[in-house]
């Protein structure tokens, strides 16, 4: 129980963004599987944040963004979570769907329910690269999705990396198809002890 | 209004009239809104959750509806604040996210308003009014010249209590 997250080191930051790179790589090409075209990704980008901070994230508080959450069980044990914004996941549904969704009324229950699957392959990518390279067993439970203002949905997140510590860890990355770009944020939320030993597995602690 | 006043995510402020307080995107956290009608002195607290003993890490009192809600009375008292003449009126604590079970992490906003509702009776400042619950999110602004709390969300409306 040693482990504090206000005190992650560089070198911690290092290996979880190399996480984040192996983990987002495969979720780009699982995207790209699913629509069927060329998907790039862009370098992701692992940081530490105080919770004043946290709102800012996809451009502010008010925003109105997609998260897509999950549990997880296994050897690690939290939750994980993709959040995008709304005109990113309209851009990600029409091209899934083949018909053009830009507002948000026009979310029915088979686009929702698309966007559900589009956040349960990302994030399966990215637990099964994690798994892989921890060999730890991560087992994540049917997605649950909500559509409202960033703050509201970050504070998920937040509420939980504020029972061990002053800071949110976060994995920001983004997928590029042709012109559009698709920013999302991942959110991997170890329970306490979890944090510890997936540091342990990675080798950054003894 | 000239004077706009945020408070972010595990964070608090109080201020002298005219202002006016706000804290964006509340969730599961909740906004306590403490009101001085004398003075006209408000303040507002974004807590994250219920209470600091539970808790190894708790540097950060303003994290806390316990250490939070006391440490912004003691800041509005410190103002001149006369406990006879504050109100409180709460909003937030939503859960965001839906589960087949209802897990731990699903139940905080609940425990973060029964805590605040308790931390408020604790110190005898009358809870007038509260939007609490649901599984939306809310924005919530306190204007100093007369106590107002207007909630916004997204798709649910706007609301003053």
């Amino acid at each position: 129980m040693g482990l504090d997250i206000n005190d992650l080191k560089n070198q911690h930051l290092d290996v979880l963004k190399e996480v984040g790179n192996i983990g987002s790589g495969n979720a780009a090409t699982a995207l790209a599987k699913m629509l069927n075209k060329k998907v790039d990704m862009g370098v992701p980008s692992a940081k530490v944040m105080e919770f004043k901070e946290v709102s800012d994230i996809l451009g502010g508080a008010e925003v109105e963004v997609v998260g897509i959450i999950l549990e997880v069980e296994g050897d690690l044990k939290g939750e994980i979570m993709f959040m995008l914004r709304l005109d990113a996941a309209a851009m990600l549904v029409s091209i899934l769907m083949n018909q053009d969704i830009s507002k948000l009324d026009e979310f029915d229950e088979i686009h929702i329910s698309a966007l559900k699957e589009v956040g349960n392959i990302l994030t399966g990518a990215y637990l099964s690269a994690l798994s892989l390279l921890t060999k730890m067993t991560i087992v994540p439970s049917v997605p649950s999705l909500s559509i409202d203002m960033a703050g509201a949905i970050l504070s998920v997140p937040a509420i939980e990396f504020g029972k061990v510590g002053d800071t949110v860890l976060y994995i920001e990355t983004e997928f590029i198809d042709g012109l559009n770009k698709v920013v999302g944020d991942f959110f991997l939320i170890p329970d306490m002890d979890s944090y510890e030993k997936l540091l342990k597995a990675l080798g950054v602690i003894s | 209004m000239n004077n706009i006043i945020r408070v972010g995510m595990a964070d608090l402020k109080a201020s002298k009239h005219p202002c006016m307080i706000t804290t964006l995107g509340l969730g599961s956290c909740i906004g306590i809104a403490l009101y001085d009608s004398a003075l006209k002195i408000s303040g507002l607290a974004h807590i994250m959750l219920p209470y600091s003993n539970f808790i190894k890490n708790n540097s950060n009192i303003a994290k806390f509806a316990d250490t939070g809600i006391k440490k912004l009375f003691s800041d509005m008292v410190n103002m001149g604040s006369k406990k006879r003449n504050l109100t409180a009126r709460i909003a937030g604590g939503a859960q965001m996210f839906k589960f087949s079970q209802m897990s731990e992490i699903m139940k905080v906003g609940l425990r973060n308003a029964e805590a605040s509702r308790k931390i408020l009776e604790e110190l005898e400042i009358p809870l007038l009014a509260e939007d609490v619950g649901g599984s939306y999110g809310r924005t919530v602004e306190l204007y100093s010249s007369d106590g107002k709390f207007v909630i916004k969300t997204i798709g649910h409306g706007i609301k003053d209590i």
